[in-house]
């Protein structure tokens, strides 16, 4: 399942979900907003996406996901416009019926997502100043 | 041809508006608005070399053509997650 919301991301809700008889694994990811990045304080971040795109590309991870490895179960969720301190950006939740598939597509889910998926994150600093996070790649 | 481009996060806040115009020549490519877009908004010059396009919803390369009508993205280096 693939959404993006706007609203708190209820994780117990999709770890409920993944859960069945066929899967002996079920595996959460979240990322949460960090307060302190490289010795500047963080208040709250914002998340912008193109959303047809993401949510397409999203699909696309879920699709690959699927295919590369045995999944009972593939959830993703990213969370827009403001996330608090510690609140929760983005979920996934994998479940497979041995670990190892469900903390292998958990974990290439996640990086993927981060290279490939048209989602843009904005630091609110302690400062006062904003500042739209564009990673350059080397 | 006209093509509309869309803006998001820090491409969006340096232009000021949502999308751009850019008036390029018939069976162009990503280079080729690459460039157009350049010159137009020089204020883009330290997101656009770093960019990505996506063309209807899908990445594109330099050397796609962008067909008449398309919807076009200015895709900045992303940072979800």
């Amino acid at each position: 399942m693939i959404e993006l919301t706007r609203n708190v991301i209820d994780s117990n809700e999709l770890v409920v979900r993944a859960q069945s008889p066929q899967a002996g694994a079920v595996l959460l990811f979240l990322g949460t907003t960090r307060q302190h990045t490289a010795g500047r304080e963080t208040v709250e971040l914002h998340y912008d996406a193109y959303e047809a795109m993401a949510t397409s590309e999203l699909h696309s991870l879920e699709e690959e996901a699927r295919r590369r490895w045995e999944l009972v179960d593939c959830h993703i969720v990213h969370r827009l416009g403001r996330v608090p301190l510690g609140g929760a950006s983005v979920a996934i939740v994998t479940s497979s019926a041995h670990r190892k598939e469900a903390f292998e597509a958990g974990q290439w889910l996640i990086d993927t997502l981060k290279e490939r998926v048209p989602i843009w994150k904005q630091e609110h600093w302690a400062d006062g100043t904003t500042e739209w996070v564009h990673p350059v790649q080397q | 041809m006209k093509v509309i481009v869309q803006l998001f996060a820090g491409a969006r806040e340096l232009v000021g508006v949502e999308e751009v115009d850019v008036e390029l020549a018939s069976h162009s490519t990503v280079a080729d608005l690459r460039r157009a877009l350049l010159a137009n908004y020089p204020t883009l010059e330290i997101i656009v070399p770093h960019a990505l396009f996506a063309i209807n919803a899908t990445y594109a390369t330099d050397e796609s053509e962008i067909p008449d009508n398309a919807e076009v993205a200015l895709i900045p280096p992303v940072s979800g997650g």
